[in-house]
């Protein structure tokens, strides 16, 4: 199954954003990595490299990002793994994007189907 | 030239100038950004002291790698990342160096310039690190071409990069959390380029007291 992370500079919203996907998708492989060790705001490379880690079974992983630094702690963990050429960092809403994508890899969705509902994800109009 | 001590004497020193810029630092970011960097930086160099001595007997490139793995895991902002990638880069590139040509010194600094490029995806002009960085750097280069020595260099280094912190008032910000603010952050000097300067001028002071 596709892996998911988040990745927030608050590690709140990443556990509320992974809370509301797991309402959906209880099945999904999906990892918080918010904040700093300590818990304080920021984004921490070894924290996003074990969530990775923890998702990933061979199968792909996709990062949902919020902004900022988020975006270059998830580059650098991503340099840190053997082979990234199957995980990737969404440009999308990191709420929206962590439910939808949780759901599209739960029901057994393959790394690029994943990838491509997440495109979609920006341009979701909610009303 | 530059010795292992002299590498280490400025970790440390740099590492104390976040400590005592730590309020200045945060108040130039509350202006533009996100209000942390102050915080940040000396987090971040407040675990990198309390790593030093456990790699100090190493290569400086060890020293270099650890200061920097150090602070993209502890600092916590987008200065993580682009800090810890240069100090990453400037080690890669001294590589089983146990002291530091002048030729060394420059490849490091060309290098932990390019780490940062590449990791801001950032050029010179947009208000960021760079600001400072570049300038200090081709000073540096340029005394160098002149003749000067290395601790003259590095004193012309400094004040270069305390004119790209200037030169910051004057330019908008297209980069980092201080793009929202687009004009509003013309006036402000970056903080980022603020706390790059303060490197060359620990750079500078190691190479004052050093002699070399």
């Amino acid at each position: 199954m596709v892996g998911i992370v988040v990745v927030s500079h608050s590690q709140k919203v990443a556990e509320g954003a992974v809370e509301l996907a797991r309402q959906m998708a209880p099945e999904a492989r999906i990892a918080a990595a918010g904040g700093m060790e300590d818990g304080s705001i920021g984004t921490d490379v070894s924290k996003i490299l074990a969530a990775i880690e923890a998702v990933e079974e061979g199968d792909g992983v996709v990062i949902l990002v919020d902004l900022g630094s988020a975006v270059m702690s998830s580059e650098m963990a991503m340099e840190m793994l053997n082979d990234s050429s199957h995980v990737k960092i969404i440009d999308a809403p990191i709420v929206e994007g962590t439910i939808f994508g949780s759901v599209e890899a739960s029901i057994g969705s393959s790394f690029e189907e994943v990838v491509e509902v997440l495109a979609g994800a920006k341009a979701y109009k909610k009303f | 030239m530059a010795t292992k001590a002299d590498v280490l004497d400025f970790i440390r020193v740099y590492a104390d100038k976040m400590a005592e810029h730590r309020q200045e630092l945060t108040d130039y970011d509350q202006a533009i950004g996100d209000g942390d960097h102050g915080i940040n930086m000396s987090r971040g160099f407040k675990a990198v002291m309390e790593k030093l001595p456990t790699v100090e007997e190493k290569n400086i490139d060890d020293i270099l790698k650890a200061v920097g793995m150090t602070l993209v895991s502890t600092v916590g902002g987008a200065s993580g990342p682009l800090y810890g990638t240069a100090f990453m880069k400037a080690g890669a590139a001294v590589k089983g160096k146990e002291e530091l040509s002048n030729e060394d010194i420059l490849l490091a600094l060309d290098e932990a310039v390019g780490g940062i490029q590449f990791r801001g995806k950032a050029v010179e002009g947009e208000k960021t690190i760079l600001d400072s960085m570049i300038p200090a750097i081709n000073a540096i280069k340029a005394s160098l071409a002149d003749g000067k020595t290395m601790a003259e260099a590095l004193v012309a280094g400094e004040s270069a990069a305390w004119n790209g912190v200037e030169y910051t008032k004057t330019i908008i910000a297209t980069k980092g959390r201080a793009s929202y603010l687009g004009e509003r952050s013309i006036g402000h000097q970056d903080p980022g380029a603020t706390s790059m300067a303060y490197a060359f001028q620990a750079i500078n002071e190691v190479a004052q007291k050093a002699g070399n």
